[in-house]
């Protein structure tokens, strides 16, 4: 048995993993062809690399399928009920910063805080006879967050990307989603709630608690003292 | 999630203590449109409902509780007045992991009866009858007080239509309060936009800010931003009247208690006095069902929870730990009635018992 760690297989996000990992003396590399998802580690024994996408990993780390994973912050909060009942906190990685905030049109300008939200949705249900639509795909952090808030009389619309665009095409009134320097949301002419970051996002290592500890103890203990971090409480 | 055989034993004994009050029995279609759901709750009901996709109906809940169905059935041809009980799966999403169980058997009674003391009494009284020997603990409370209170209060329509609209959101309402009493702090952006509005109209300030986009068009943004002008020049509620809606939210007192407490009140908050007149025969009635309402606890706050329909009368019976749901709930909901009755309205009071936690109060 090996010890499984699940890691971004594409993009940038693979990459500084590979570099983080690699900058601590456990070297990661993809194995066969450019585009087959196989890897392996190497400076360490019994460690196994699983590529997946970033968005499957919270799952896999939930279900015990792997063992550690590295992933969005965000998308662990967002997809696990409980999540730090299910996955414990090892390390955050220092990269894939984002934050998933609450944007409305930057001509509303009676609208910079959630009270004003609140406000604003209540009179437009009044006025077009439904809900203000907030357009994410950050569905439960958003409607945890909105709730703990008290905002009322909204209610989300599922995008799973493009979400800028879903105001201007008259599918959304405002929106919930990760933005790292704002850009995208200035172009679309939107701007930031001043009370309404839910969430400040980075990559992250995780472990899962419901996957099977038995002999990878000893290789966890391994790899977290080669990484310089401190070992986690295993439960089981 | 199993429903256990000791469960459906104490559902049907319940069930017939219920149908023994002279009650009909009623069903409910497990699958329940969405929409009036939706419309009613929003994302809270999204977040606690199984929602799922019908071919030819659209979005359909698997049912979270019976009182909608049931007013509809009786709004839609009941004759008044009307008692009726229930007994079935509801089916709630559970977020957090432990032992709540995500479908379970419910248990109910339902009256639409215009005497609402009485009404009440019944209903409570009955289910006392039913659970006051397990050894719990019954906590009541009044929202209609609450409202009363918000309609008094010497301040503009709008912050009173603001207050009312959150009264069921405790945290957003603290907040609403704090800040039309003057205790909060104006935000700095609001006080920037107010500042702004002194020298620029909201149409020239909407031009400078960018291009018009999405639904909500120019003349409400202006509408609001004259309410956010109108607001700022209305003075904050008085500190005493504050002062007095404040230690309303936290008046917690044995029922009789508490109506001393609130006839205390009352000719400093004259606007009440309807509500505690109805709180009061209330109290009369639950004496005459044998309710001993020198001790039974209350709660003004009571039953401001996020599915917000209670309006009047709440009622809880607790066996365990706050962790644990209770055994029963309850309460007055006429104004759901009003919104489902499109233009009718029925006072109407009902409550539900969780015979699962009635049959493991019994084992243990």
């Amino acid at each position: 048995m090996s010890l499984k760690i699940g890691v971004p297989s594409k993009g940038r996000l693979m990459e500084k993993t590979f570099d983080w990992f690699g900058a601590r003396g456990v070297t990661m590399v993809r194995t066969g062809s450019e585009r087959e998802y196989a890897g392996a580690v190497e400076g360490i024994g019994g460690v196994e690399l699983v590529l997946l996408s970033a968005g499957e990993i919270p799952r896999e780390l939930a279900a015990g399928r792997i063992h550690l994973g590295v992933t969005g912050s965000d998308l662990v909060r967002d997809k696990l009920a409980d999540w730090n009942k299910q996955v414990a906190e090892l390390a955050p990685l220092g990269f894939g910063h984002a934050d998933l905030i609450i944007a409305v049109p930057a001509c509303w300008i009676d609208v910079d805080t959630l009270d004003d939200l609140d406000a604003a949705a209540s009179a437009f249900r009044a006025r077009h006879g439904f809900r203000l639509r907030i357009a994410t795909k950050y569905h439960r952090l958003v409607r945890d967050f909105l709730t703990a808030n008290g905002v009322a009389d909204y209610q989300l619309v599922d995008s799973q990307g493009a979400t800028e665009g879903t105001v201007k095409n008259l599918t959304a009134e405002a929106i919930a989603d990760i933005t790292s320097t704002g850009e995208t949301l200035r172009a679309n002419h939107l701007k930031i709630l001043t009370d309404a970051v839910i969430h400040r996002s980075q990559a992250t290592l995780f472990l899962s608690h419901r996957a099977d500890w038995g002999a990878e103890r000893a290789v966890l203990e391994a790899l977290v003292a080669k990484l310089g971090l401190s070992a986690p409480a295993l439960s089981g | 999630m199993t429903i256990s055989p000791a469960a459906r034993v104490e559902a049907e004994a319940l069930f017939a203590a219920f149908r023994a009050t002279g009650a009909a029995p009623v069903e409910a279609d497990v699958l329940q449109p969405a929409g009036t759901l939706l419309d009613l709750y929003g994302e809270d009901i999204r977040a606690r409902a199984y929602v799922t996709q019908d071919p030819l109906r659209g979005e359909m809940v698997l049912r979270p509780d019976f009182t909608v169905p049931v007013v509809q059935a009786h709004m839609s041809g009941g004759a008044e007045p009307a008692r009726y009980c229930y007994m079935g799966e509801v089916f709630r999403k559970q977020d957090h992991l432990g032992p709540r169980a995500s479908e379970y058997l419910q248990v109910g009674f339902e009256v639409f009866d215009r005497d609402a003391p009485k009404a009440d009494a019944e209903v409570f009284a009955l289910f006392a009858g039913l659970l006051g020997t397990l050894g719990s603990k019954a906590l009541t409370g009044d929202i209609g007080i609450l409202l009363a209170a918000i309609e008094g209060l010497t301040t503009t329509p709008r912050r009173k239509a603001a207050l009312r609209r959150h009264v069921w959101r405790p945290r957003r309402f603290r907040a609403l309060l704090d800040r039309f009493a003057g205790r909060a702090p104006v935000s700095e952006a609001r006080a920037r936009l107010l500042g702004h509005l002194k020298t620029d109209s909201a149409e020239a300030l909407m031009q400078a800010a960018g291009p018009l986009t999405g639904l909500r068009g120019a003349d409400e943004i202006a509408d609001r931003a004259r309410a956010l002008i109108e607001d700022a020049e209305a003075p904050p509620i008085a500190a005493p009247e504050a002062a007095l809606l404040y230690d309303l939210l936290g008046l917690a007192a044995p029922a009789d208690s508490a109506l001393a407490h609130l006839r205390g009140i009352q000719p400093l908050m004259p606007a009440i006095a309807p509500a505690v007149d109805r709180f009061e025969a209330r109290l009369a009635a639950l004496r005459a069902h044998g309710i001993d309402t020198a001790s039974l606890p209350f709660e003004a706050s009571h039953g401001r929870t996020t599915l917000e329909y209670y309006d009047g009368f709440v009622f809880t019976f607790h066996a365990g730990d706050a962790e644990t749901p209770p055994l029963a709930s309850g309460g007055r909901y006429d104004a759901l009635t009003a919104i489902l009755g499109q233009g009718r309205s029925i006072p109407a009071v009902g409550g539900i018992i969780r015979p699962a936690l009635v049959a493991e109060r019994k084992g243990a």
